[in-house]
């Protein structure tokens, strides 16, 4: 572990009171944050804490509202990635921003070549160097296309190493990742701080910061928590820092006895189209009467979870049963007719903007309202009208959905999955971007459906919301259910480190 | 993806024959072809680039808005003559005219060889120069290219405006080499062609020469068998590039080499 | 330091609705260059383009008769592109349904006028249905780009036309490339006597009330218009979009053959080589400018009637090429494009 490092405590990057705002929310309030040569520093916290808001601020994709950065003591003004570069950062995002058809040294030169001509002889020497010079092994005439993602990550450290960057910040690095490509990553981190380099590591993966971060920075609701040495703390302690709250959420009381099973998950899997696995053998079970949710940080498989549940996506293997309906596969017009009421994660690719709120709320059941083949308009309006009234929606019939603002929107999208009645109702990140009141107002229209009878099943990232809705929490990380707890049992502490991929159902109970 | 071919090859064609006719020059006559070219490369550019409206419709438009300008060009200038105004084309040169059938065969039109020439110098461009890495960057990853600081409107102009230059060529090649004179129908549907050849050629500029040989052959082969009498619809062979592009498409769909950001405005976010 | 910035902000929809208006007045401006190259006065020009022709019965007569396949193409257009199916082949599609229409026009010599007027009509639909039919299959089952097939498919055609006419449809007496005229029972009647207005100014009123009612009143018109403005919401709430698309680009085929149809039946009365003077195409114009909304469409297609009209009468007037009709069509497709987009966004000063 690098311990020496305090030695030469010089700061290359130093961030003073950041604050930057996205309407009304402030997604970094105020936060600090320093960067020494040749440390590894992670940046850690749940989504939506603005760690990826404050590194993109660093790499100039973003501007601060507020504050002051300086790199080697010098105060400069970074407005694009351009500026950025030029002060020797890198930054390697989540998403790749690599041009498959070209090959590996064509991509790490783009738009850093000097001189007209380009010759395939002397970039491949160029960058065959800069590959030597940083331990980091690629293949420049192989055609990125051709790459596994973690050969194309290593591709984007060289392309901002060969910008003669000297901090390099990595965006959950790892989230792409097999097990033995992290292990590589995570050598190649280690020689390049070794060469004075300095990195920034954004994750929310307890174990991966202990075992590779000097420093650890963690944030909260845009916040600053704090700033700890490695050897000073434990993951416990972080999955506090970062999770913990100075008020539990309201847990209710589990007074009703559980109904018969209505929808069963049996060991589903699914691999995309890139051939990563990103379900597991996930079974689940909902209950008529209960409030199953499923938690876990973005990107272990909820979303492929909840595509497979609303027909958008087919399952690799596995079986998907509604109230004694296989399922499985089917299109959306089938569950739907099945019973399933669904809000999908996204409010915007549930309804049609251009199509107006009666449309909209129409379109789903289109053959209840076909009077001799036509739409029978007046039936479609005034079915609006009392949806529209029953989920308080400040809408006309007519307006476009578009209009709406986001918590309308997200009950326009709710008040058509409830009109029917459906026996199981799967929502997905159903308060995401709301304000407090359509917040309080969509969760108790959730309850509501758990005590007309309905089984409900809700994927969130947001942990309040799972643990005040929840009679059972399901834990996903990394495609598998680490682990179902009932609600009572549960603590956010808990939770956070099953999220984190550090405790398995089964510890829990040492806790 | 600029439809605005067939009406730009039009309209080349009649300014480089309306200038040889004025002037005298061929080679003026290339060179005013090549700038409306460009003029209405900018054009395309203007409409997809910076406005970022669709490309198939623009496209449409601005070979509509190229064919009448050159149909209403044409009437301004030479009225409504009863014979058509005629110039002398280039005259083919000769090499090797000694050798019997290698010397027919290279008995080309000097802008033949030219084209010919074309083909090299573009793949140069494309592959050997840090501007050939910018462009085929932006046509793939837009993204990845403005991330790599490449100004993705700028790279998408002036490929706009040199391949509209090229049409304007390829259309003043039909007055000024092959026919000497200017009819309405004259580029009769050779721009969607083009089209045709580079999908079918998957976007490599030497594929599209050994496609526009096969082309070619094709349509020549037809005015032979037209010229020996035998009753055969010659139809059915200037109908086979469009068919067998489309057979193309479909079968190279899977692993289609489209540019991906092919027919994607850019706008930053 | 000051930047300027462009934001996406979406003008207010009064202004989108003055956007073809104001377009117009862009076109016309645009075009002084072109006018004042010919050395007349502008304001003649525009008098005799705009105005002269309601001045008389005849060229009002005319500017319906010009209309009239552009309510069809224009529909047909306009039809597909609400789905998110892009249809460029509204030009080949109508000379399938023109090739039915010369045959079937032939075959029912001896039929009453009450039996060849449906036939032809379905004929015709049907030759534009099966000419929209390889690239709209192509796009649904294996997703290959249908703006390139269609454009294609209209290439293919013009040489099977020029097969037709060259080889068995060649007129015997004459030996012009042109094919034998059609049974009198089978032509489209004249609505205004000694006039050439005929039934397909009444097929293409029919046909855009028809869209529009499809499009605003039924279920598949919400479906489409679902799956045209936001395909993944839409395939979330269940609607088969593969099913829609197929539906809408075969029946905007048909709506280009009827196009097709009524040129052979009510107009030319034999097929020709190149009588479709890029019909198809000009929908495409007449399309956007009506916004895709087939009302709009009915309107354009009346304004694009009036400027071929009216190029007609600038050059008998005043020698300027009825080519300026052409250019002037095009020009307002682009600047209404143009706008369209451009009032999506708006300045913005920052730094």
């Amino acid at each position: 572990m690098p311990a020496a490092i305090e030695v030469n405590a010089m700061n290359v990057v130093k961030m003073k009171n950041i604050t930057k705002r996205f309407g009304s929310l402030v997604a970094n309030d105020n936060i600090d944050f320093d960067l020494r040569k040749g440390e590894i520093h992670a940046l850690l916290g749940e989504n939506g804490a603005g760690k990826t808001t404050l590194m993109r601020i660093l790499y100039g994709l973003y501007r601060a509202d507020e504050g002051e950065i300086c790199v080697n003591d010098n105060l400069v003004n970074i407005s694009s990635p351009k500026d950025a570069i030029r002060e020797g950062i890198g930054m390697v995002t989540q998403h790749f921003t690599l041009v498959p058809p070209l090959s590996v040294a064509e991509n790490i030169v783009l738009g850093a070549t000097d001189g007209f001509l380009l010759n395939p002889k002397k970039i491949r020497r160029l960058v065959t160097e800069a590959s030597e010079k940083y331990g980091i092994a690629i293949k420049p005439e192989a055609l990125v296309r051709n790459l596994s993602v973690g050969e194309r990550q290593r591709v984007e450290i060289l392309k901002a190493l060969y910008r003669k960057a000297k901090v390099l910040i990595m965006d959950e690095p790892t989230a792409v990742l097999v097990p033995q490509e992290v292990e590589t990553l995570f050598n190649s981190l280690n020689q390049l701080v070794s060469q004075e380099l300095s990195v920034v590591f954004i994750s929310h993966k307890l174990n991966e910061v202990m075992a590779i971060c000097g420093r650890i920075t963690v944030l909260r609701g845009g916040k600053l928590t704090g700033t700890v040495e490695h050897k000073d703390t434990s993951e416990k302690e972080l999955a506090k820092m970062m999770v913990g709250r100075e008020t539990f959420g309201v847990t209710r009381q589990q007074d009703k006895e559980p109904g018969e099973p209505i929808l069963t998950i049996a060991n589903l899997s699914f691999t995309d189209e890139q051939g990563l696995e990103r379900l597991k053998d996930v079974s689940l079970e909902v209950r008529c009467g209960e409030v199953l949710s499923v938690a876990g940080v973005s990107g272990n498989g909820q979303s492929e979870l909840v595509k497979i549940l609303t027909g958008l996506k087919k399952p690799t293997s596995g079986r998907v049963v509604l109230n004694g309906r296989d399922i499985t596969g089917s299109p959306p017009a089938v569950i739907t007719a099945a019973g399933m009421g669904r809000t999908p994660e996204d409010r915007h690719a549930g309804v049609i903007g251009d199509l107006s709120v009666a449309e909209n709320l129409a379109l789903e059941n289109l053959d209840e309202y076909k009077k001799r083949g036509m739409l029978d308009r007046k039936l479609v309006r005034e079915h609006a009208a009392k949806l529209i009234e029953e989920y308080q929606i400040k809408a006309t019939p007519e307006d476009h959905v578009r209009t709406l603002s986001g918590g309308n929107m997200q009950k326009v999208v709710m008040a058509r999955a409830l009109s029917r009645k459906p026996c199981c109702v799967l929502a997905a990140q159903p308060t995401r971007g709301l304000d407090v009141g359509a917040t309080e107002y969509v969760r108790s229209k959730l309850l509501e459906q758990s005590d007309r009878g309905a089984g409900v099943l809700v994927v969130s990232e947001d942990l309040n919301e799972v643990m005040e809705l929840s009679d059972r929490i399901a834990v996903m990380y990394e495609g598998r259910i680490m682990g179902i707890i009932p609600a009572l049992e549960a603590s956010e502490e808990k939770l956070g480190l099953m999220m984190a991929g550090v405790l398995e159902k089964d510890e829990t109970k040492i806790l | 993806m600029n439809l605005g071919i067939e009406g730009i090859m039009l309209l080349g064609a009649l300014v480089g024959f309306a200038t040889t006719y004025q002037t005298g020059s061929l080679w003026l006559g290339v060179l005013a072809a090549c700038l409306v070219g460009i003029l209405a490369g900018l054009l395309m550019a203007l409409m997809t680039v910076f406005i970022g409206v669709n490309q198939h419709v623009s496209g449409l438009g601005v070979t509509l808005f190229c064919t009448g300008l050159a149909y209403y060009a044409f009437r301004v200038i030479f009225g409504t003559p009863a014979n058509p105004p005629q110039i002398q084309p280039f005259a083919q040169v000769e090499v090797l005219s000694g050798v019997s059938i290698l010397g027919t065969i290279l008995r080309q039109y000097p802008l033949t060889y030219y084209a010919i020439l074309l083909v090299p110098i573009v793949w140069w461009v494309l592959y050997r120069t840090s501007f050939g890495l910018k462009i085929r960057a932006v046509g793939e990853n837009p993204e990845a290219a403005d991330a790599a600081g490449i100004n993705v409107y700028g790279v998408r102009t002036v490929a706009l405006m040199i391949s509209g230059g090229f049409m304007g060529i390829g259309g003043a090649f039909i007055t000024l080499s092959a026919l000497g004179f200017f009819t309405f129908d004259i580029i009769a549907g050779r721009g969607w062609v083009c089209i045709a050849l580079v999908i079918f050629a998957n976007w490599n500029p030497i594929r599209v020469l050994w496609g526009s040989f096969i082309f070619g052959g094709v349509s020549s082969l037809q005015l032979r068998l037209q010229l020996t009498g035998i009753n055969f619809p010659y139809e059915a062979f200037l109908v086979l590039p469009y068919i067998v592009t489309i057979i193309a498409l479909t079968i190279a769909n899977r692993n289609a080499a489209y540019p991906a950001a092919l027919l994607k405005p850019y706008k930053r976010e | 330091m000051l930047k300027l910035r462009i934001e996406k902000a979406p003008a207010p929809a009064w202004v989108r609705s003055v956007i073809p208006l104001f377009a117009i007045l862009v076109t016309f401006i645009i075009t002084l260059v072109f006018i004042v190259w010919v050395r007349v006065n502008p304001l003649h020009t525009y008098y005799y383009f705009l105005v002269a022709p309601f001045t008389s019965t005849v060229s009002m007569i005319e500017l319906l008769v010009k209309a009239t396949p552009l309510f069809l193409t224009g529909a047909a257009v306009a039809f597909a592109f609400r789905s998110g199916y892009y249809n460029i082949g509204a030009e080949g599609q109508l000379m399938a349904g023109a090739i039915m229409g010369a045959w079937l026009g032939v075959m029912l010599k001896g039929s009453t006028p009450w039996v060849a007027l449906p036939v032809m009509i379905v004929g015709g639909f049907i030759g534009g249905v099966l000419w929209a039919l390889i690239p709209a299959l192509l796009r649904v089952k294996l997703k290959v780009d249908e703006v390139v097939t269609t454009l294609l498919m209209n290439s293919v055609i013009v040489y099977l036309v020029s097969y037709l006419l060259n080889g068995p449809w060649r007129d015997p007496i004459s030996m012009w490339p042109q094919s034998p005229d059609i049974a009198s029972s089978a032509m489209f009647f004249i609505l205004l006597p000694r006039s050439r207005l005929h039934f397909g100014f009444i097929l293409g009123m029919i046909t855009i009330a028809v869209i529009w009612f499809v499009i605003n009143r039924s279920g598949f018109g919400l479906k489409m218009r679902a799956a045209g403005s936001n395909a993944t919401a839409a395939r979330f709430a269940g609607v088969d979009i593969e099913k829609t698309i197929l539906t809408t680009a075969l029946v905007s085929g048909g709506i280009a053959g009827l196009a097709g149809v009524g040129e052979i039946a009510g107009v030319h009365f034999h097929l020709i080589q190149g009588f479709s003077s890029n019909l198809g195409y000009t929908g495409i114009v007449v399309a956007t400018l009506g916004a895709l909304n087939p009302l709009g469409v009915g309107i354009a297609a009346l304004f694009m009637g009036l400027i071929e009209t009216g190029s007609l009468t600038v050059s008998r007037a005043l020698g300027v090429p009825v080519y300026l009709g052409q250019v002037v069509q095009a020009t307002l497709m682009l600047v209404t494009l143009g706008m369209f987009i451009l009032t999506g966004y708006r300045l913005k000063r920052e730094g």
